[in-house]
């Protein structure tokens, strides 16, 4: 903290379930460096001007998916975005939205939880294999499939971002469906068929709005929009195949 | 709705469980799933304090290393990690470690893990420091993200496990000597509950937060150590830090080591390349293994410290650096297996590492010591296990090599869960009624830590303090005097400790109280570290001693160090042997003298051969 040549202003949303009837605004100065972190500006705040501001927060480098805030009307992870960015202006931080509050900057997400461990996200093998026999064999193409959709670090911006996830909260959503279609790609999979139920549903791909603000919002570009229009395709194919072949089409 | 105030008798909720497991990183959820394989019918608990996801296994980067190709052996893998440790290895437990890695990886990747693979789809493996064979496998450079992922989303297969997210654990029950349960805190709440159990895997991770400036999250707080070592459990090699030599300054974020594995240099303010001068050389352009930049994390991160002195680093306005130059390697090779360093470096730093070098410098990283266990991961205290970076199972000696540790919460993940499933069948829980007189006092305890934390001191100053101390005290070089000071610095700490003030007194995610905990946590972890680097009068591995104490020395240290709880005062230091089969103790060398090393080695066991 050496140098403090600047302050900037952070404003909090607070909100403590025991004490308060409903959120309020409080602001704080806060020294910074431009090399800064708006989560690190709101550890300042923490370590020094009011112990009782609550958020979460762990890695510090974008992958474990804590820290994710609304900053001034965004969601975005706060250890990847710089105060500096908003100096001299003020910053806004709340929690994310479409979410409900547990304290401060954190939001119960265990809905998200729930839709998560519904899509059966791991693989189920058409043929179980033995340890002993080694690796499945899956080649690079095969792989890319896969990865951009796998690397999902939960962190609630897109359901944040999603208007119609704010009003239907039944919506299983950008990240959930990302990682469905993850698994169905998976040439080590062969569950597909039980997942499409989920995104034939209205509550799967089909309460999609196409606004793609879920994409614009995610720090690792793992797209879910494009996820969420391939799988309406593939619904769409699926509920064709389902009315004139028995099993469906897997 | 405060529980516990002073003067009440605190009641516990008490859920029943056959295992409880304390962690949910990679080492938890692999033992949570063994266990749950291991007997369907069994209860399995998996207390964590964060988000299993948000673990800071997560963090990992490199890759994982087991024996691939075909002209690798376990031989080699096993000299590597020995001799890489400074052989301070526990020597059975490598050999169960490395004959153990591939089937591990393999389950990996039966469970769905991301693995990268070469054109005909198999796994493809890169090289990593320290390593004799490219043998590291790798999922880009967010290998331990996808392992995570991988064990969290598989872990949901198993209805027997039960999780409890954001559950913090307070402390341990033990009645007859034995482990029966631990007392968490729901952290939405602020409740205090008790966890009745036959057996307790602890699978916390490490305590890499005791230092200012490391790779580590704000979890990686000495949790499940500091509350075995209270409990009476050795923590062993605790001296043994390591630290990384490649971080971002200011904030010690980490650039994987497999920069170098891809082919990175390490240039000094000259632009030349220093390791040559420290054992490593001769350099080449393409990097070869077990030499210069791929030499192992302590003695880079030593070299470092020396271009310090020798005023051939470059200044920077969060100390001294180096650069990591990964120019010559592309755009295209750095996005396909680097993404997330190039992600980190253009967004964090402002830095192209395709057209600019990298400044980095040594942080902490991974804490080789830990909770000692045997090889099977029990510790001498009953029904409580250890595993993961909490533990010291014996695998990384002084110094660990890149890519061992995801392979041991693997390896040693899956031993902990069958280990502790064993033992829970042969056991019975004293009465619940005395168990839970126990865990009403502990959460007493815990509760009053809030009400009666009305003092001066501020939880950040004490913790920044103890960083510093630590860093200036324990770093790479380490002097007696230095070593004192930190001793006496932590132990005027722990007394300020008793004046902190928690402002926040409410119950519901009160995470300034939990802060309050984790510093008694990293307190007493740093006082293992400082005291048991004061009593090794040697140097080995991480552990670097100046002032006439620069060598290894086999004749007083060949010997674990053993840190054990001692009340107030600071922990007694003790030793017990290490376990030598195979390889006896010799030179530890790498670059052309380490080759000259092998073959002397090899001459000398050709010759006992008598061939």
């Amino acid at each position: 903290m050496e140098n403090n040549d600047k302050t900037i202003e952070i404003e909090v949303l607070r909100y403590r379930p025991e004490e308060d009837e409903k959120p309020f605004l409080q602001s704080f100065k806060v020294p910074f460096t431009d090399d800064m972190s708006v989560l690190q500006g709101v550890q300042y705040i923490k370590d020094y001007l009011d112990g009782s501001v609550s958020f979460r927060w762990s890695c510090r480098m974008a992958i474990c998916g804590s820290c994710g805030m609304m900053i001034n009307g965004v969601p975005k992870l706060s250890c990847k975005t710089f105060l500096r960015e908003y100096y001299p202006g003020k910053i806004t931080l709340e929690a994310l939205k479409h979410f409900p509050i547990e304290k401060d900057l954190i939001i119960d997400l265990s809905d998200f939880i729930g839709k998560l461990e519904s899509i059966k996200p791991y693989i189920v093998p058409s043929a179980p294999r033995a340890l002993e026999e080694g690796e499945y064999l899956q080649t690079p193409r095969q792989l890319d499939r896969i990865a951009q959709f796998s690397s999902c670090i939960n962190c609630m911006l897109c359901y944040s971002a999603c208007p119609q996830y704010g009003l239907k909260p039944e919506y299983l959503g950008p990240g959930a469906i990302a990682l469905l279609h993850r698994y169905n790609e998976d040439n080590r999979d062969s569950a597909k068929a039980g997942r499409m139920q989920l995104l034939n549903a209205q509550e799967g791909v089909w309460d999609c709005t196409l606004v793609g603000y879920c994409s614009e919002v995610c720090p690792k570009d793992v797209d879910p929009a494009a996820a969420i229009n391939r799988n309406k395709v593939n619904s769409a194919m699926d509920y064709f195949l389902r009315c004139i072949t028995p099993r469906g089409g897997n | 709705m405060l529980h516990g105030r002073s003067g009440e008798i605190l009641s516990v909720d008490t859920i029943k469980t056959d295992i409880v497991i304390v962690g949910g990183g990679g080492a938890g959820l692999r033992a949570a799933i063994a266990a749950a394989e291991k007997d369907p019918g069994q209860g399995v608990a998996l207390v964590s304090k964060v988000y299993p996801m948000r673990s800071h296994t997560v963090a990992a980067e490199g890759g994982a290393a087991a024996v691939t190709q075909p002209h690798d052996d376990l031989e080699y893998h096993f000299n590597d990690t020995v001799a890489g440790g400074d052989w301070l290895c526990e020597q059975d437990v490598v050999e169960y470690f490395v004959a153990h890695a591939h089937e591990e990886l393999v389950q990996m990747e039966h469970w769905g893990c991301p693995w990268n693979r070469r054109d005909d789809g198999h796994i493809n493996v890169r090289a990593f420091g320290g390593m004799k064979i490219e043998r590291t496998w790798f999922a880009a450079d967010k290998t331990g993200f996808h392992m995570l992922h991988t064990l969290f989303q598989t872990s949901i297969k198993y209805p027997s496990i039960r999780r409890f997210d954001e559950y913090f654990c307070a402390d341990i029950v033990v009645d007859e000597g034995r482990a029966q349960g631990v007392v968490v805190i729901e952290i939405a709440t602020g409740k205090v509950c008790f966890i009745q159990a036959k057996a307790v895997i602890l699978a916390t991770g490490g305590a890499g937060r005791v230092f200012r400036e490391n790779t580590n999250g704000g979890i990686v707080t000495g949790d499940g150590m500091a509350l075995a070592f209270r409990r009476g459990v050795a923590l062993r090699d605790m001296e043994f830090m390591q630290y990384h030599p490649t971080c971002m300054p200011g904030t010690g974020l980490l650039f994987t080591e497999a920069c170098r594995g891809e082919g990175g240099y390490l240039l000094n303010k000259d632009g030349y390349r220093f390791l040559q001068d420290y054992g490593l050389g001769p350099p080449s352009p393409e990097p070869r293994n077990k030499f210069m930049e791929l030499g192992p994390r302590d003695r880079v991160s030593q070299a470092i410290w020396h271009e310090k002195q020798k005023g051939r680093t470059i200044d920077n306005p969060h100390g001294q650096v180096v650069h990591l130059d990964m120019r010559h390697l592309g755009e295209k090779k750095l996005r396909e297996r680097l993404p997330q360093i190039y992600e980190m470096a253009e967004e964090y730093m402002g830095i192209d590492p395709a057209h600019e070098p990298i400044p980095v410098l040594p942080g902490v990283h991974y804490t080789m010591g830990g909770i000692e266990t045997d090889g099977r991961t029990a510790t001498n205290l009953p029904g409580l296990y250890a595993v993961g970076e909490c533990a010291s199972v014996g695998i990384h000696g002084a110094n660990r090599l890149g890519s061992n540790s995801l392979v041991e919460l693997c390896v040693f993940g899956k031993v902990a869960g069958e280990e502790a499933t064993q033992f829970a069948k042969t056991t019975r829980n004293s009465s619940t009624s005395t168990l839970e007189r126990q865990a009403s006092d502990i959460g007493n305890r815990v509760r009053c830590l809030v009400d009666n934390a009305t003092g001066k001191e501020r939880i950040a100053v004490i913790r920044s303090e103890m960083g510093k101390s630590m860093e200036d005290g324990c770093g790479i070089y380490r002097t007696e005097s230095g070593l004192r000071a930190t001793c006496d610095k932590l132990a005027e700490l722990k007394q300020r400790y008793r004046s902190i003030n928690i402002e926040d007194k409410s119950s519901a995610w009160n995470t300034e109280w939990l802060l309050a905990i984790e510093l008694g946590y990293l307190l007493e972890v740093a006082e293992a570290i400082a005291n048991s680097a004061l009593n090794r009068r040697e140097s080995r591995g991480s552990h670097q001693r100046l002032e006439g104490l620069e060598q290894r020395d086999d004749q007083n240290y060949l010997k674990h160090t053993l840190a054990r709880y001692a009340g107030e005062g600071p922990p007694k230091i003790e030793y017990s042997p290490v376990k030598i089969t195979k390889l006896e103790p010799g030179i530890r060398a790498y670059g052309e003298a380490g080759e000259k090393a092998e073959a002397e080695r090899k001459m000398k066991k050709e010759a006992a051969h008598g061939k």
